[in-house]
């Protein structure tokens, strides 16, 4: 029985004065060590096995370009010069699109949350409008907004104005009762209360909404290149797809992971700034 | 300035949290109020800085507050409610932004009252860098920063260890020394309420009643050396206090 386990592993200690033993450790666990190796290594792992597998025709061509042809379609892409228009039409639908979402959504968000008839008339509207597929709308946006620049920008935005609404006024209904009631009792406008408590309060979600905006904003890119688009990458992934050209498939998936990798780090830059009071 | 409170009563729902409270605060005096848990004297406090509305009964003002205060009637509450995203000085000088103050004459202030406070070498810090008595120290001298009248204190010293409690208390026995604010001062902290009160509000469990107004005629600078006496006294108010404090804790909430 436990018991008899208990004696034997009391009488098991070396020597006849070593009745003490050191107290076994179980804490630790559950603890995360900062590994940063590790990332670059599991990618540079995935690419030279899949190299590898192209090499030998494990993987055959049809199937998956090796990452070698991709990067011969990349390179193929900035020698012609082709990349910086592609890369500069994206950018320009991204940054526009994403940033008149942002500000509306921003903006209204902040209606939402601070008057009672925004959150009364205007909350389920956004909740019936935003689990809407934008691309679904993509042909009543060419028709209202023109097949140029306009019908893209217009999914981008709307894409990204929803989440970007529902993470502000969640900040703002997060924003510590208490500060607000401190601003009051101290006589501050109505003024000084948003943009010095409320705002800098709700930015932690306003923040992590970007995050997610943004990443919509690239998925939405694509779908808003679809459709008379010359250029972008989105146009170029979609022209490559329809022609089965694989590696430039691949070269443009990858150019658009790295606009989400960059935009990311971005973001974070922004957060140790605007959040560096946060513990 | 005075302070009347007459005939206060309120409701939460169905619940009567306050019946018939009337009592003033006159210049340069400490009152403490203190009762059971959910006697309604934080409620109570808050209807004398105007941040609730009574059902029944006012709070009255009589005489000007001095010409140079920017906020009469000033909080200190318990959580500090300090701007982390603003540093010490920029949490002083949130309230005096909006009263036209910047620049020089802002810095002129906050040097003040941060000397008066201990808190010079500190201006730069965010709260999270600070311990909870260096935080509620920000949190007054942003109140004297306004000159107030009258501070209302929210239980101020329950958030801290009880060192730091004591250190806080001498400090406030210094600052009343020297500048003579008053006060109404909510607390649960009987040895606090002995410590820092000339009058004391002893309220009785829901619906707060005034149970007795023990006075305490002893100078507050004296106190800390007298505090056998203070003990007999802090002992009393217990003894009128202990059944309903008892009675208080057995209770299931149901007021947020």
């Amino acid at each position: 029985m436990s018991h008899e386990v208990v004696q034997e592993r009391a009488a098991a200690p070396v020597g006849a004065e070593a009745a003490a033993t050191q107290v076994p450790f179980r804490g630790g666990g559950f603890r995360h060590r900062p590994l940063g190796l590790v990332s670059p290594l599991v990618f540079i792992t995935i690419i030279l096995l899949w190299e590898l597998g192209s090499r030998t025709g494990f993987i055959s061509d049809i199937a998956l370009p090796a990452p070698s042809q991709a990067l011969a379609a990349l390179v193929d892409l900035v020698k012609t010069g082709m990349l910086w228009k592609h890369l500069e039409a994206s950018l320009f639908r991204l940054v526009v699109g994403w940033t008149l979402g942002s500000l509306l959504g921003v903006a209204v968000g902040l209606f939402i949350g601070l008057f009672s008839l925004a959150r009364a008339g205007l909350l389920p509207l956004v909740s019936a409008l935003f689990p809407i597929p934008k691309i679904a709308l993509l042909p009543l946006f060419i028709i209202w907004f023109g097949i140029g620049e306009g019908s893209k920008v217009a999914t981008i935005l709307f894409g990204t104005f929803f989440p970007t609404v529902i993470a502000t006024y969640g900040g703002v209904d997060n924003v510590d009762r208490n500060l607000i009631r401190m601003g009051q009792s101290f006589g501050l406008s109505w003024l000084s209360i948003v943009r010095k408590i409320i705002l800098p309060g709700a930015m932690p979600a306003i923040l992590s909404g970007f995050r997610i905006s943004s990443s919509i904003a690239i998925v939405l890119l694509v779908a808003a290149e679809m459709i008379g688009a010359e250029y972008g990458i989105g146009a170029y992934v979609l022209m490559a797809g329809a022609l089965f050209a694989t590696d430039q498939l691949i070269a443009g998936v990858a150019l658009l992971s790295a606009l989400g990798l960059i935009i990311g780090w971005l973001i974070g830059r922004a957060e140790r700034y605007f959040l560096s009071w946060r513990t | 300035m005075k302070i009347t409170l007459d005939s206060i009563s309120h409701h939460y729902g169905s619940t009567e949290v306050l019946n018939d409270i009337s009592f003033s605060l006159s210049d340069g005096e400490i009152v403490c109020i203190v009762g059971p848990s959910g006697c309604g004297k934080s409620t109570l406090l808050r209807f004398i800085g105007g941040l609730e509305r009574p059902d029944r009964g006012q709070v009255l003002l009589a005489g000007r507050p001095p010409a140079d205060s920017l906020n009469p009637l000033t909080y200190i509450f318990q959580d500090f409610a300090l701007l982390p995203w603003r540093t010490v000085e920029g949490n002083v000088s949130l309230v005096l932004e909006d009263h036209g103050i910047r620049g020089d004459k802002a810095r002129a202030i906050i040097d003040d009252v941060l000397a008066r406070t201990k808190l010079s070498d500190f201006r730069t810090a965010l709260p999270r860098q600070l311990s909870g008595g260096m935080k509620q120290r920000v949190a007054i001298a942003r109140a004297l920063s306004v000159k107030p009248a009258v501070m209302l204190m929210d239980e101020p010293l329950s958030a801290l260890d009880s060192q730091t409690r004591e250190l806080l208390m001498d400090d406030l026995v210094d600052l009343w020394t020297r500048e003579r604010f008053s006060a109404c001062y909510v607390t649960h902290n009987l040895a606090e309420a002995v410590r820092l009160g000339h009058r004391i509000i002893v309220l009785s469990r829901r619906p707060g009643r005034i149970r007795e107004i023990v006075e305490i005629d002893m100078p507050l600078a004296e106190r800390v050396d007298r505090l056998a006496e203070l003990e007999t006294m802090q002992r009393r108010i217990w003894e009128l206090m202990r059944e309903e404090a008892r009675a208080a804790d057995m209770e299931i909430s149901d007021v947020a």
